[in-house]
């Protein structure tokens, strides 16, 4: 996990390196400062030498720089590095998503590869500075400091060796009692997330059963956990402060009283024993190795924290797209032939659970042909198949006599335009939209692509026309416009397969079926598939594949369908009696 | 994102403060505790120059060191770290229960609160919006309370007490010591100022780069189909770089604040001990709290050490102090959630069980199967009627904006056991009219009777659980099966619940599920067909049994042969109640007693399905498909 994400640092190698280093030389700064402070107090001020002050001043005083200096270089660079290496992460997962099929894309679920992108890359990126500059900071002062210590006065300098291990099995405790409470407080905060989003969505339900005691007493149950668990790890975690002080004010007492003894011993004389100014540096490195040990803990606890979030970043890293182009793919799409041969198919790869059963079909070039029936019926899986949207389980799927899996997919996927069921329009103008069709379209064929889909018309009504901003998803053109437009879209591709997936479903009868009209009539070479639940969207095709349950029921024309089909009557007969039109 | 820089809002501080006065007695102990911790903390580097002066100093100079004085010393220091320790342990401990005790205490009062609110503000505000302040502004906080706050005033108390004590030991070095920081302060607010300004840069680019991942991926599979990868990515790349140079920006400004504050520290230590020993050399007297005397070298090195114990506190008073601004500010949002105006209801009206005792109407004390409103009257007494379902509308107008109508002159009249359907356009006020009668919203003008009441003089509940609903966009809640049934009758056996789904002609798949009636499903309803879903939500309005029913585009999003089932768990639901039905196939209000047609918020036809038909008006064009339902 750690190596994959790691493989995103790249440029950014250099500042993830150089601020450990910076920081390692702004802590020895750090550390030396304390000793200059000593010699200041005991060789100047003690013995009133202010030349001495001022030369070691001017040490102290360079010293200070440097540390200042080290510490904002290490400050930039670790907010360079980690900034970077975020950008980087989000920038190969979105690339890695770009990549996925659908399959891949239906194991994650959309918001689950948001928040990886969002909120699981900003936790690494605090951790991973956390980690680059304290990780190494901590240790670092702990290890310099006493050594400064050690080399001031060995004896004396025992004491942290008792106090060191008793905080840290201290704070280990307490961390590890804390983090099981922590993790369960999470998820109850889901819980309670969910609570409050099914009553937003549902608040017309709610007030309307006059449930709204009902729903604050499940609020409250909720919250009364977490008021609960949060209060029982807050007040172990408040044994943090008091198991610090314990260790801070031994050592000083320990100190106090040695160092005291000590000091008198040596007669304050440096060179002899110890000093005064080095019984107060012994302070500063007191209070510097145990708050070190301190924040250690608090990097532990980052870590853990934002360990489930690595592992939700690796786990798109290293998800093999289930799509691959074939060696040495077929790049040509002969021509808008589709099919079918002993075709089954499961999302799951599971026999038991297949969609689609030993479909067989052959549809020639240039044929139109209508899909119906009802709910799960398979009818939207079976179109994605052509485009490889996703992979046959068994058997084959040839379009223009060659199998998809041989074929470039870019290339087959620029000859099958799918007006996709669930479809999107994208922030941008009308323009900018139809261009993902074809990039390089010009006005006029744009024009004529929505001529035939029927949209042109109501483009022309818009103040902008074709220059109209459309908001996120579509949001601001109605159901049937937005088909309309979708439609448009894929007809700028000039595929030679079209295939819609109850695209018109918004759209009035009439409508409909001047669309239908202008495909056959402008573009009788293309091969069309149309998906619909209206009889009368279908009943004019070439032929008509009925859908029961993953397997073909019945295929042919309307006529023979009525004829021989029980299902398709049944539709036919329950629109009919719904009155669908009257032409 | 809020562009305007952040300021300390005072309201939401003294709005926070009565929240947490349930905890008064709790909170003025944690206040001494914390002022006796941050005493002893002082003590502490206080005693480091006391153990200088007082004790190495003298007994350097005796022959004989008597370490007596030394060992009482300590002993009192002992007891002094001693209540320090306890008083640290007690005030976070106690921090810990008022912080969570008030947290708990506004998220209840937000939901309690949010539960009461009117429709109008759910349309108003995003349901993102309205859930960050339980997420975002809650968290940040809980984070004040119980680090901020605490931490803010041992800050400022030892920053006090350094403070006196360094008066007392030197007017002249403290009067240093206050411009050198004047100078420190304004170098370290420079500072935050800018990274301030970064991050609220950042988060813009942040939001931005986050809005397109969102666009994006939920785009994703119309991406594929138009080969579009390339391109996508490309427009991301541009973004993302950007928000990694902002954040890069904003970060290394935040990151340079510490490694600022501690060195300019030593600085300033350096600056006072070349004065301070200049002045002692000098023999220049000294000014203090306790009098006049000359500059000792031993009080300069006990102020040198003062000098650490200032600036150590002062670091982080300026660091909280941003995060108390922040957590202010999601405060602030909180409240304003608790002070937006709740639901009027005037209503006098009440909904009861009813039996008739010798051909009287009389309230009873259990479930009858008969409802009666009884309308206490102004000169004290009281009247029964029985609930039937009549609903009438005198020329009602409705705006949801002013100046902006939505529905004019709507009269219309739907007899006890009627089924009326609307039909028209989206936006011609189908779905408005049937949430005047349930009080979603108020009209602007004209009357609604219920049962020849006003339904302004009806309690909103009451009004409410006479009305059944069943939506388009079903929304189920996190539970069983049986659960989301029994949501329509809290008190339903499960006998009632399994005859309201029979009825609603759920029982069969209900029973095919892995856990039949007692199987989970979450809000979104995972492993539901839409055309499931819907039928629980029928059996829910069924179980609840109310004399009318609003059926809105209840079978709108099913094929057309899963909607035959449905419609016929419907058919059973609607018989002997008075229903509003809005469809958009035509073929479902069919059977209607009457049939509306809305344009624009009027209704431009009105009659039955074959009286339209002859009509050949706008309803017949609508049939015919000449006109786009959407």
């Amino acid at each position: 996990m750690l190596k994959t994400l790691a493989g995103s640092i790249r440029e950014y190698k250099k500042d993830s390196i150089l601020t450990p280093i910076l920081v390692s030389l702004e802590v020895i700064m750090e550390v030396i400062i304390p000793l200059l402070m000593a010699r200041l107090i005991d060789y100047g001020i003690d013995c009133g030498d202010m030349a001495y002050i001022l030369k070691i001043g001017f040490i102290l005083l360079i010293t200070a720089m440097m540390s200042l200096f080290f510490g904002v270089a290490a400050g930039k660079t670790a907010a360079r590095a980690s900034a970077g290496f975020a950008g980087n992460l989000r920038e190969d997962m979105y690339r890695r998503v770009q990549q996925f099929s659908f399959s891949n894309i239906d194991r994650f679920s959309t918001a689950s590869i948001v928040t990886r992108l969002t909120t699981d890359v900003t936790n690494i990126q605090n951790a991973y500075q956390m980690i680059i500059r304290m990780a190494f900071r901590s240790p670092a002062i702990l290890i310099f400091a006493l050594v400064c210590s050690i080399r001031i006065d060995a004896k004396l300098s025992l004491v942290f060796f008792l106090a060191i291990p008793i905080l840290a099995v201290g704070l280990l405790i307490i961390m590890t009692s804390v983090h099981p409470i922590f993790e369960r407080v999470f998820h109850t905060y889901d819980d309670l997330n969910a609570v409050v989003q099914e009553n937003l969505y549902g608040i017309r339900v709610v007030k309307s059963y006059v449930r709204e005691e009902h729903e604050i007493g499940k609020f409250a149950k909720i919250s009364n956990k977490i008021y609960k668990d949060f209060t029982k790890a807050e007040q172990t975690l408040a044994l943090n402060m008091p198991l610090m002080q314990f260790c801070v004010y031994g050592c000083m007492i320990f100190i106090s009283w040695f160092g005291a003894r000590a000091v008198v011993a040596s007669g304050g004389n440096a060179a002899i024993g110890l000093s005064t100014g080095e019984l107060m540096s012994l302070f500063t490195y007191t209070m510097q190795i145990l708050m070190s040990l301190m924040m250690l803990s608090m990097v532990f606890v980052m870590i853990t924290i934002s360990r489930t979030s690595a592992e939700r970043i690796a786990e798109i890293l290293t998800e093999e797209s289930s799509l691959k182009n074939g060696e040495n793919p077929i790049t040509e799409v002969k021509d808008g032939s589709i099919s079918f041969e002993n075709v089954s198919f499961s999302y799951s790869n599971k026999k038991e659970k297949e969609c689609l059963k030993n479909i067989n079909l052959k549809i020639e070039s240039g044929e139109t042909v209508g899909i119906i029936g009802g709910t799960g019926s398979a009818k939207s899986t079976l179109i994605q198949l052509i485009p490889r949207l996703y992979d046959v389980t068994e058997g084959r799927l040839l379009v223009g006599g060659v199998d998809v899996r041989k074929m470039d997919l870019k290339a087959l996927r620029e000859q099958v335009a799918v007006v996709l069921q669930k479809n999107t329009l994208f922030s941008g103008t009308i323009k900018e939209n139809l261009r993902w069709g074809n990039e390089q379209a010009s006005d006029e064929e744009m024009r004529y692509a929505c001529q035939l889909a029927q949209a042109d018309e109501f483009i022309q009504r818009f103040p902008d026309k074709y220059d109209t901003y459309i908001e996120q998803g579509g949001s601001n053109v109605s159901g049937g416009q937005k088909q309309r437009l979708c439609i448009a879209r894929a007809l700028l591709k000039k595929p030679k397969i079209l295939i819609l997936d109850d695209s018109t479903s918004a759209v009035d009868t009439k409508t409909d079926a001047k669309i239908r009209q202008g495909f056959k009539e402008f573009i009788p070479e293309t091969t069309k598939l149309i998906i619909a639940q209206r009889v009368s969207s279908v009943q004019d095709a070439d032929k008509i594949i009925v859908m029961d349950n993953g397997s073909i029921s019945g295929w042919g024309s309307h006529e023979e369908l009525l004829r021989s089909n029980p299902i398709y009557r049944e539709v036919y007969e329950s629109q009919m009696k719904g009155g669908e039109d009257d032409e | 994102m809020n562009k305007k820089k952040p300021s300390f809002d005072k309201t939401a501080l003294k709005r926070l403060l009565a929240v947490m006065g349930q905890y008064k007695a709790r909170m003025i102990l944690v206040i001494i505790c914390i002022l006796l911790s941050a005493v002893a903390t002082v003590a502490s580097s206080l005693f480091i120059q006391t153990l200088i002066d007082d004790y190495i100093a003298p007994l350097l100079l005796d022959a004989v060191p008597d370490f007596g004085g030394l060992l009482k010393a300590l002993s009192v220091m002992f007891g002094i770290y001693l209540v320090g320790m306890l008083c640290a342990f007690f005030y976070n401990w106690n921090m810990a229960l008022i912080a969570q005790g008030t947290l708990k205490k506004i998220r209840d009062d937000m939901f309690a609160h949010m539960q009461k609110l009117p429709i109008p503000y759910f349309d108003q505000h995003s349901h993102g919006d309205i859930m960050s302040r339980y997420t975002n502004d809650t968290d940040t906080l809980r984070q004040m309370i119980s680090q901020s706050l605490p931490q803010l005033l041992n800050s400022v108390i030892s920053i006090v007490a350094v403070f006196m004590a360094m008066l007392s030991i030197s007017v002249w070095l403290t009067g240093l010591v206050v411009i050198c920081m004047f100078f420190i302060l304004k170098t370290i607010g420079n500072i935050a100022g800018r990274s301030g300004k970064y991050f609220v840069e950042q988060q813009r680019a942040l939001g931005d780069v986050n809005g397109y991942i969102e666009e994006m991926i939920h785009g994703q599979k119309v991406i594929k189909v138009f080969c579009h990868e390339d391109k996508s990515e490309e427009e991301f790349i541009k973004k993302n770089d950007h928000l990694k140079k902002i954040a890069a920006t904003a970060n290394g400004y935040a990151n340079i604040l510490m490694p600022a504050m501690n060195n300019l520290g030593y600085i300033l230590y350096v600056v006072i001990a070349v004065v301070g020993g200049g002045l002692a050399i000098a023999g220049v007297t000294n000014l203090s709290l306790t009098g006049v005397a000359p500059l000792s070298l031993g009080m300069i090195a006990a102020f040198l050490q003062l000098s650490r114990s200032f600036i150590h506190p002062l670091g982080q008073v300026s660091q909280q102090l941003s995060s108390v601004i922040m957590a202010l500010a999601g405060a602030g949002r909180i409240f304003e959630l608790i002070d937006e105006e709740i639901e009027e209801d005037h209503g006098y009206v009440s909904l009861v069980d009813a039996k008739y005792k010798n051909g009287k109407l009389v309230e009873a004390d259990e479930h009858t199967g008969i409802w009666a409103w009884k309308h206490p009257h102004k000169d004290g007494t009281l009247t029964y009627k029985e609930v039937n379902g009549e609903v009438r509308m005198f020329d009602v107008d409705f705006e949801y904006e002013e100046g902006k109508p939505v529905l004019h002159n709507i009269t219309l009249y739907a007899k006890p056991g009627q089924k009326v359907a609307f039909v028209g356009a989206t936006g011609a006020g189908k779905t408005t009219i049937t949430n005047l009668i349930n009080r979603f919203y108020d009209i602007a003008d004209g009357k609604i009777r219920y049962d020849d009441i006003n339904i302004n003089k009806i309690r909103k509940s009451d009004l409410r659980r006479s009305l059944g609903v069943v939506l388009q966009d079903v929304n189920l809640f996190t539970g069983t099966v049986m659960e989301n049934i029994r949501y329509g009758k809290l008190d339903a056996t499960d006998e009632e619940c399994i005859a309201a789904a029979k009825l609603a002609n759920a029982d069969g798949f209900i029973r095919m599920l892995p856990k039949g009636y007692d199987t989970m499903i979450d809000g979104e309803g995972g492993g539901l067909s839409q055309g499931q879903r819907q039928l629980i939500s029928i059996a829910r309005a069924a179980v609840a049994d109310p004399p009318v029913m609003i059926l809105d585009e209840a079978t709108s999003s099913i094929d057309t042969r899963t909607e035959a089932i449905v419609q016929r768990g419907m058919d059973a639901l609607m018989q002997g109640r008075t229903v509003f039905v809005i469809a958009h196939r035509l073929s479902t209000v069919k059977n209607s007693d009457v049939i509306m047609v809305l344009d624009h918020g009027k209704i431009i036809e009105r009659g039955s399905h074959e009286e339209l038909i002859a009509k050949k008006g706008n309803y017949y064009q609508l049939y015919t498909g000449a006109f786009e339902l959407q």
